[in-house]
C-alpha cells in the first residue's frame, strides 16, 4: 500500500476570498427562518454564557479541586509512595514516545498530544516539585521519541516487548511486596481515582480481548453447541445493565468459589468488567469477522493451511484490522463505564469525587460544592473520551476502513 | 468425496481421529462437560457458600411482607404490601421512565441531528458542541449532576421558578397543570370511542383514496385531525347538555410548603429522566446526522429540481429513505436507554433495580434477586428489540 500518496480528495479546494459580511450572509442570515433562529438562539447563547461565566468566575468555590488533586488522581494511595504512579505515568509516556519515533503516524500525533497536555499542566499553578515532574515526564516522551526515530530497527523489537511488558510491571510497581523495605505493599483498596479509573478500562479491555475474539469466533462455529454457549451468553450479558452485572460480581462471586477462597474488590469488578465487555467486544469483531471475503478462506485452505492456521494467520489479522476503530469506541464507553464502580463502592475518579464533596471543610460554602466537583470530573472523563474518539477518527481514515 | 479424484488403489478409509464429522460430535462432547464441570463446581459451591450463610433458597420469600416504603408508586402500594408488590412497582418505573425517556430522546435527538446539518452556522455549532460534551461523559456524572448540582439546588417551594398556574419547579420537582377528569367524564367517554373509531376510518379511507389514485400523501393528520374535532366536539356537547365540563385543567399554585394541584414529578424521576434524555439524545442525533447523509446526493438533487422546498425535501424525501438506515442502530439506543435507568439508584429513583436492590437487602435472598432482576431486563430488552424488528420489517415492505 503507498499511504504516502496524497489522495485527490484530501487537496483542498482552491481558495477564494470571503469577507466577513459575505460569510454572516451566508451562513447565518440566509432567510428570514435563518435570521431568526439566530437571533434567538443568539440571544440564549449569550445569556447562558453570561450566567454560567458569571457564576465561574464570582460565586463558584474551586478551592476543593486544587486542595484534593493528589486524591483525585491517585485516592487514598499512600503520599510518599506515590512516586510509584509517577514512575508507571513516566513509563508509559515513555513508551508513547519510543512509539512515535519507531512508527510515527497516529502515535506521533498521540505521542506529541501527550507531550502538550503535560507540558500545559506543567505552566498550570500547582507545586512546584508536580511542575517539575510533568516537565520531566514531557521531556521523557522527546527523548523516547529521538531514541526511537534514530535506531527504528533496534528499538523495534524492545518497544513491543516492552508494551507487552508494561501492564505486568505497572501492577507489580504499584502493589509491591510485603516485606520489601523500598517497595512495601499497598493494598488495593487504597488506590483510587484517575489511577482506578485507567486500570479498570485499561485492564478491562486488555482482559476482555482475548475472550470476546473467542466468543465471536465462537459465534460462527459450525458446531451448534458451542456457537448456542457463545450466542447465549452474548445476549444474555448484551441484554442486562452492567450495573446488574456489577452487583452480581460483588456479591456473587464469593459465593461461587470455594469458602478458604477471598477475593478483593477489586478483582471482583475487574472480572465484571471483563465478563461484560467481552460480550460487546465480540460482536465488533463479528462485524470484522463478517467483512473478510470467503475467498479468503478458500484460499488459505487451498494452500493447504489448516483451521486453525486459517482463523490465526488470515482471517483474525485482517478482522481485528477492520475493527481497530471500534474497539476505541469500545474503549470509550468503557471508559465511560468504570463511573458505575462508584455505587458499588470503590473510589474511583467519582467516588473520589463524592468523598471531596462530603468534606467538612466545604459545609461553610452556602451551596456545597457539588457542582465545581461534578464539573471537574466531567471535564477530566470528558478530556479521555474526547481524545480517543478524535483518535478513532484518524485510524478510520487511515486504516481506510471499508474501503480498501 | 474429495479423494475421488485420486488413485483408487491408493484410497484408505479415513481413521475415526480424521474424520471431521466425528471430531466434531466429539469436541462439542468436550466442550459440553467442561462448561457443565465448570457450572456444576460453581453451583455447588454457590449451595454450600448459602447453606454456611444461612441464606434462603426458592422464591417463597417474594410473598412475605415488604416493609419498606417506595416514595414513588404508580398502583397502591404500602409497606404492608409484599416483595413481590414492591417488586412489581418498580418494573412499573422502569417502564414509565424508558418509554416516556425514549419518546422524549428521539424527538431532541432528530432535532439536535438535523440540526447539525442546518445551514445555520450557530445552529451547527450549538448542536456539535451540545453532541460533543454529552457523549463524551459518562451518564452516571451526568445523572448526578442534575440530580445535585441543579435540581435539588434549585430554589424552594416557597420561591418556586415558572409560571404559577401552568409549571413550577422547586428542589421538590416539577409540577405541571394537568387534565383531570370530572363528574361528567362518563358521558363523554362515548364521544371518545366515536373519535377513535372515526379516526381508523378516515385513515383508512384516505389510504384506499390514496391507493386507487396511485398518489403519495399523508393520511395520518386527516385521521387525527378527525378524531380530535370529534372529541372537541364531545366535549362542548357534554358541557353544554350537563352544564359540567368532562375535564378540569389542575392548575399548581403554591401553599405555603407544598403545591396544589397539578401533576407533579419527582426530582429524582425529573433528574432521571433529564439525564437519560439529554444523554441519550446525542447519540440519536450521531445517528440521525449518519443516516440523514448516507441518503444519496442524489436524492436531494432531484426533488430539489422538482421544486420542492428544503423542508418538503427533507420531510417527504430525505427523511423517509434515512429512516430505514436509522431503525437498527436507534433499537440499540433505545435499549441502552431502557438498561441505564437501572443508575436511578445512584439518585434515589425505586426503579426496578433499586426496589430490588432493597428486597435483596432485607430478605437475604441474593441469588435469587439477582436472577429476577437479570431476567426482567432481559425480557424488556427481548421485547423491545422485537417490537423495533416488527417496525423495521415493515419499513422495510415500503421498498421495491
Amino acid at each position: 500500500m503507498s499511504s504516502t500518496e496524497l489522495p485527490v480528495s484530501r487537496l483542498k479546494p482552491p481558495g477564494s476570498s470571503v469577507n466577513a459580511l459575505d460569510w454572516l450572509r451566508r451562513n447565518l442570515f440566509n432567510g428570514w427562518l435563518n435570521s431568526l433562529i439566530t437571533v434567538l438562539l443568539g440571544a440564549l447563547v449569550i445569556w447562558l454564557l453570561y450566567q454560567v461565566l458569571g457564576w465561574a468566575f464570582t460565586t463558584a468555590v474551586w478551592t476543593p479541586i486544587p486542595t484534593n488533586l493528589q486524591i483525585l488522581m491517585t485516592g487514598r494511595y499512600p503520599s510518599e509512595q506515590v512516586w510509584r504512579v509517577q514512575i508507571c505515568l513516566a513509563l508509559l509516556l515513555l513508551l508513547f514516545g519510543l512509539s512515535a519515533g519507531v512508527w510515527g503516524g497516529i502515535l506521533r500525533s498521540i505521542a506529541s498530544g501527550l507531550a502538550a497536555g503535560a507540558l500545559l499542566l506543567a505552566i498550570m499553578p500547582f507545586t512546584l516539585q508536580t511542575r517539575l515532574v510533568l516537565a520531566g515526564l514531557v521531556l521523557l516522551v522527546g527523548a523516547g521519541f529521538i531514541v526511537g526515530s534514530r535506531s527504528r530497527h533496534h528499538m523495534r523489537r524492545l518497544t513491543i516487548a516492552l508494551w507487552f511488558a508494561s501492564p505486568a510491571i505497572m501492577v507489580v510497581l504499584l502493589r509491591g511486596f510485603v516485606g520489601v523495605p523500598g517497595l512495601p505493599y499497598v493494598d488495593t483498596g487504597l488506590w483510587g481515582g484517575l489511577l482506578l479509573t485507567i486500570l479498570l478500562a485499561v485492564v478491562g479491555i486488555i482482559a476482555s480481548f482475548p475472550l470476546g475474539v473467542l466468543l465471536a469466533l465462537g459465534r460462527r462455529s459450525k458446531l451448534p453447541v458451542v456457537k448456542g454457549f457463545c450466542v447465549g451468553y452474548i445476549e444474555l450479558i448484551r441484554g442486562v445493565p452492567l450495573i446488574t452485572v456489577l452487583f452480581m460480581a460483588m456479591i456473587m462471586l464469593p459465593l461461587f468459589l470455594p469458602a478458604n477462597v477471598r477475593v478483593d474488590n477489586l478483582i471482583r469488578v475487574l472480572v465484571a468488567i471483563t465478563l461484560f465487555s467481552a460480550a460487546y467486544l465480540a460482536e465488533n469483531v463479528r462485524g470484522g469477522l463478517q467483512s473478510i471475503p470467503n475467498g479468503q478462506v478458500e484460499a488459505a485452505r487451498a494452500l493447504g493451511l489448516n483451521v486453525f492456521q486459517t482463523t490465526l494467520l488470515i482471517v483474525l489479522p485482517q478482522a481485528l484490522r477492520a475493527v481497530i476503530p471500534a474497539l476505541v469506541g469500545q474503549f470509550i464507553s468503557l471508559f465511560k463505564d468504570t463511573s458505575l464502580v462508584a455505587i458499588v463502592g470503590l473510589a474511583e475518579l467519582l467516588g473520589i469525587a463524592d468523598i471531596v464533596i462530603e468534606q467538612p471543610a466545604w459545609l461553610t460554602v452556602p451551596h456545597g460544592v457539588h457542582r465545581e466537583v461534578l464539573l471537574f470530573v466531567g471535564l477530566v472523563y470528558w478530556i479521555f473520551c474526547f481524545s480517543f474518539a478524535q483518535i478513532s477518527r484518524h485510524l478510520e481514515t487511515r486504516l481506510g476502513v471499508g474501503t480498501r | 468425496m474429495a479423494s475421488r479424484g485420486f488413485s483408487a488403489e491408493n484410497h484408505q478409509p479415513v481413521p475415526f481421529y480424521r474424520n471431521v464429522k466425528i471430531l466434531a460430535v466429539l469436541l462439542q462432547i468436550a466442550f459440553v462437560l467442561i462448561v457443565a464441570l465448570v457450572f456444576w463446581t460453581l453451583y455447588s459451591n454457590m449451595v454450600a457458600g448459602l447453606r454456611r450463610a444461612n441464606i434462603p433458597l426458592g422464591f417463597g420469600f417474594l410473598n412475605l411482607t415488604a416493609g419498606f416504603a417506595i416514595s414513588e408508586t404508580s398502583i397502591p402500594y404500602g409497606p404492608q404490601n409484599t416483595y413481590a408488590r414492591a417488586f412489581i412497582v418498580g418494573v412499573i418505573n422502569t417502564l414509565r421512565i424508558a418509554v416516556l425517556g425514549i419518546i422524549l430522546a428521539t424527538m431532541l435527538g432528530v432535532l439536535v441531528g438535523i440540526g447539525r446539518l442546518s445551514s445555520n452556522w450557530l445552529l451547527r455549532t450549538i448542536a456539535g458542541t451540545y453532541v460533543a460534551i454529552f457523549r463524551n461523559t459518562p451518564l452516571l456524572v451526568q445523572l448526578l449532576f442534575w440530580y445535585v448540582a441543579v435540581i435539588l439546588k434549585l430554589p424552594r417551594v416557597r420561591d418556586a421558578v415558572g409560571i404559577e398556574g401552568v409549571i413550577l419547579a422547586s428542589n421538590r420537582g416539577l409540577v405541571v397543570a394537568w387534565p383531570r377528569a370530572t363528574e361528567t367524564y362518563g358521558a363523554w367517554v362515548h364521544w371518545l370511542v366515536a373519535a377513535v373509531v372515526a379516526g381508523v376510518a378516515v385513515f383508512v379511507a384516505r389510504r384506499l383514496q390514496l391507493a386507487r389514485r396511485d398518489r403519495p400523501g399523508a393520511a395520518l393528520p386527516y385521521a387525527l385531525l378527525a378524531a380530535l374535532l370529534l372529541m372537541l366536539i364531545g366535549g362542548v356537547v357534554v358541557a353544554m347538555t350537563t352544564g359540567n365540563s368532562p375535564l378540569r385543567i389542575d392548575q399548581p399554585t403554591l401553599g405555603g410548603f407544598s403545591f396544589r394541584g397539578g401533576a407533579t414529578l419527582t426530582p429524582e424521576f425529573f433528574a432521571l429522566l433529564l439525564g437519560l434524555v439529554v444523554y441519550t439524545a446525542a447519540f440519536i442525533a450521531e445517528i440521525v446526522r449518519g443516516s440523514i447523509q448516507a441518503v444519496s446526493k442524489g436524492q436531494r438533487e432531484a426533488a430539489q429540481a422538482l421544486g420542492l422546498s428544503p423542508l418538503q425535501t427533507l420531510r417527504l424525501v430525505i427523511f423517509p429513505q434515512a429512516l430505514r438506515i436509522m431503525i437498527p442502530p436507534m433499537t440499540n439506543q433505545y435499549l441502552n436507554l431502557t438498561k441505564n435507568s437501572s443508575l436511578g439508584i445512584a439518585v434515589g429513583f425505586a426503579d426496578l433495580f433499586s426496589v430490588s436492590y432493597t428486597i435483596l437487602n432485607q430478605s437475604g435472598a441474593t441469588v435469587q434477586v439477582i436472577l429476577l432482576v437479570m431476567v426482567s431486563y432481559l425480557s424488556v430488552s427481548l421485547l423491545t428489540s422485537f417490537l423495533m424488528n416488527i417496525y423495521n420489517s415493515r419499513m422495510r415492505l415500503v421498498e421495491r
